[in-house]
């Protein structure tokens, strides 16, 4: 069988990503939670941050999801670590926008989120890919002071494919 | 491709593919496998020649013209009605409700006997349910008060009738239940379920969306009191739903939208309305696929209900055993066939079904990935989401072979 197309999607780093999740452990301090639901396929993710002042000294990600949001998670935990809050979320915005058709900007590296570019080719598995991202910024990120706190519940991508 | 176990057989119709247009499509440079008939039905040249027929010959509106193309639109439709009347052998034409879809039809009931309803009353549902049949009575309760009551399922996913019998009581005032699950497969003992319920004093609705055109339906074998199913599940046009019901209950019912055509006399304070089925059926409704559905009954008609479901029974036999030789996967529902209609849910716990679907697509094999709109069920089977297979009079023993090798195809991808 053919598979370049599907090798753009599962691209070996995320499939390692997949295999190998990063941030699957128990933090010290819980001073961010989130959590965010598929509505239509039912993935589920829950994010908690540690931060220290304003900067994300440790992430980790649980939830039940395919490959791409699991990789996508997995990503999230690596890249956003050490990163003050604002530049978490100037990151996941990018990543929004990027997965909705923009260029990746040239100066900007993305690590291994570019690797998930490839999604963009198979558009119903894009909220797949956004929604650790997008948990991230509808809820623990929000301007609002008060969904700083654990227990926050968080966004939903997509919506639900009627039957 | 050899076949393990069993000799491999060939049920159903030789050739009857070649009248549905679609499947004669390449996906990713494989013939399409089609296994997504419990989502939608692919239709037949007939129901698409007919659709653009009607808007190339007729095209008028209903009940409200004197000249020919309305005469016609109006017999057309009204054709659909008794057509389908005689389908599920419902108790008149004029009980036969044309709807959206089966969703429509029932928040449509939902609405309109909730008047009737009070605080404390109990509506008695199950754990196996389609949120078409949940939603619609949680924003029923929210705005009364009654009480949802549920019944649990089996580990085998049959539904568990010892509590059924406890959860009926004087307070149950409707039981509405889906006729063959869209996760499970089980097909649903409606008939004992509603011989209980009218013991009980309560009316039984039937979401028949999985079965009507997979099995032979009739509501009155079945002892129902309202029925509601979808064209497009049984190889007609999408935007085309039926309530059908007994006439008093349409009697009782209130209009749920008022309008054009659903009235009897208008003043500018005051309105009385038709009688039933027009009193629901405000606004012009989808003519074109109710002139497109009739052909599909015909297919049906031709095949015969019975041969039919005996196709869609020795598709689900094969499946389950070929399914059964992967190691690992997960297949729920009943483990006898005669006790399924024509679909099968899996969990593969190397595969995600989100990347299952994917994986297939690209072997041309499209099947239903998610929570099939029964999150309270998946909850039950303690999986976010399966992978679903299901099958119509167009399916073959070669497409579940296909499926086999694709599902084998994408797990030594993402082990390699």
């Amino acid at each position: 069988m053919n598979t370049n197309g599907l090798d753009q999607l599962y691209r070996e780093v995320i499939l390692d990503h997949h295999r190998h999740p990063r941030g699957r452990h128990k933090l010290h301090q819980v001073d961010v939670e989130a959590s965010g639901l598929n509505p239509s396929c039912g993935d589920e993710v829950t994010l908690q941050l540690e931060l220290d002042g304003d900067r994300i000294r440790d992430v980790a990600v649980d939830g039940r999801g395919c490959a791409v949001s699991t990789a996508s998670g997995s990503i999230l935990a690596e890249l956003i670590q050490g990163l003050t809050l604002d530049e978490a979320r100037r990151i996941a915005e990018l990543f929004k926008k990027v997965m909705h058709g923009e260029d990746v900007p040239d100066e900007i590296d993305m690590g291994d989120l570019e690797a998930l570019t490839g999604v963009r080719k198979f558009p119903v598995r894009i909220k797949c890919a956004l929604l650790p991202w997008v948990t991230l910024l509808n809820a623990a990120l929000d301007d609002a002071g008060a969904a700083r706190e654990p227990g926050g519940t968080g966004g939903a991508v997509g919506g639900e494919a009627g039957e | 491709m050899s076949v393990e176990g069993k000799p491999r057989r060939t049920t159903g119709w030789s050739g009857l593919g070649d009248h549905f247009p679609t499947l004669g499509r390449t996906i990713n440079a494989h013939r399409l496998v089609y296994l997504d008939t419990a989502a939608t039905a692919q239709k037949p040249e007939g129901v698409i020649a007919a659709e653009q027929e009607y808007y190339r010959s007729t095209n008028a509106n209903v009940h409200r013209g004197i000249h020919t193309l309305a005469e016609e639109a109006t017999a057309a439709y009204e054709n659909c009605r008794h057509r389908v009347a005689g389908l599920i052998s419902a108790p008149s034409a004029e009980s036969v409700v044309i709807t959206r879809n089966a969703t429509a039809a029932i928040n449509l009931v939902a609405r309109g006997l909730e008047h009737t309803f009070k605080a404390g009353d109990e509506i008695l549902l199950t754990e196996m349910e389609h949120h078409a049949n949940l939603v619609p009575w949680i924003m029923l309760a929210n705005r009364t008060g009654i009480r949802l009551r549920h019944i649990p399922i089996t580990d085998e996913g049959l539904l568990d009738l010892d509590r059924m019998t406890q959860l009926l009581t004087p307070r149950t005032r409707l039981v509405s239940l889906v006729h063959v699950s869209n996760v499970l497969g089980t097909i649903n003992p409606v008939r004992e379920v509603a011989e209980a319920a009218h013991a009980a004093g309560a009316r039984i609705l039937v979401d028949a969306a999985q079965s009507v055109g997979h099995m032979p339906v009739s509501m009155e074998d079945l002892g129902v009191d309202m029925l509601v199913f979808s064209a497009h599940k049984c190889y007609g046009p999408m935007g085309l739903g039926f309530l059908a019901a007994r006439p008093e209950i349409l009697e009782e019912m209130e209009p749920m939208e008022g309008g054009g055509e659903m009235i009897n006399e208008v003043f500018l304070d005051r309105a009385t309305w038709a009688e039933p089925p027009l009193k629901f059926e405000a606004g012009t409704p989808n003519v074109a696929a109710a002139a497109a559905f009739p052909p599909a009954l015909d297919l049906l008609e031709d095949l015969g209900l019975d041969a039919v479901r005996s196709h869609e029974r020795e598709l689900t036999d094969y499946a389950l055993d070929r399914l059964g030789e992967i190691d690992g996967l997960v297949v729920f529902g009943p483990h006898d066939p005669s006790l399924r209609g024509g679909l099968v849910a899996f969990h593969d716990p190397e595969v995600h079904p989100h990347d299952m679907a994917t994986l297939l697509d690209q072997a041309g094999v499209a099947v239903r990935a998610g929570h099939h709109c029964a999150q309270p069920l998946h909850r039950r089977l303690g999986v976010v989401a399966t992978t679903r297979a299901s099958f119509g009079v167009y399916s073959t023993n070669e497409d579940i072979d296909a499926l086999i090798e694709a599902i084998r195809f994408a797990r030594r991808y993402f082990q390699s």
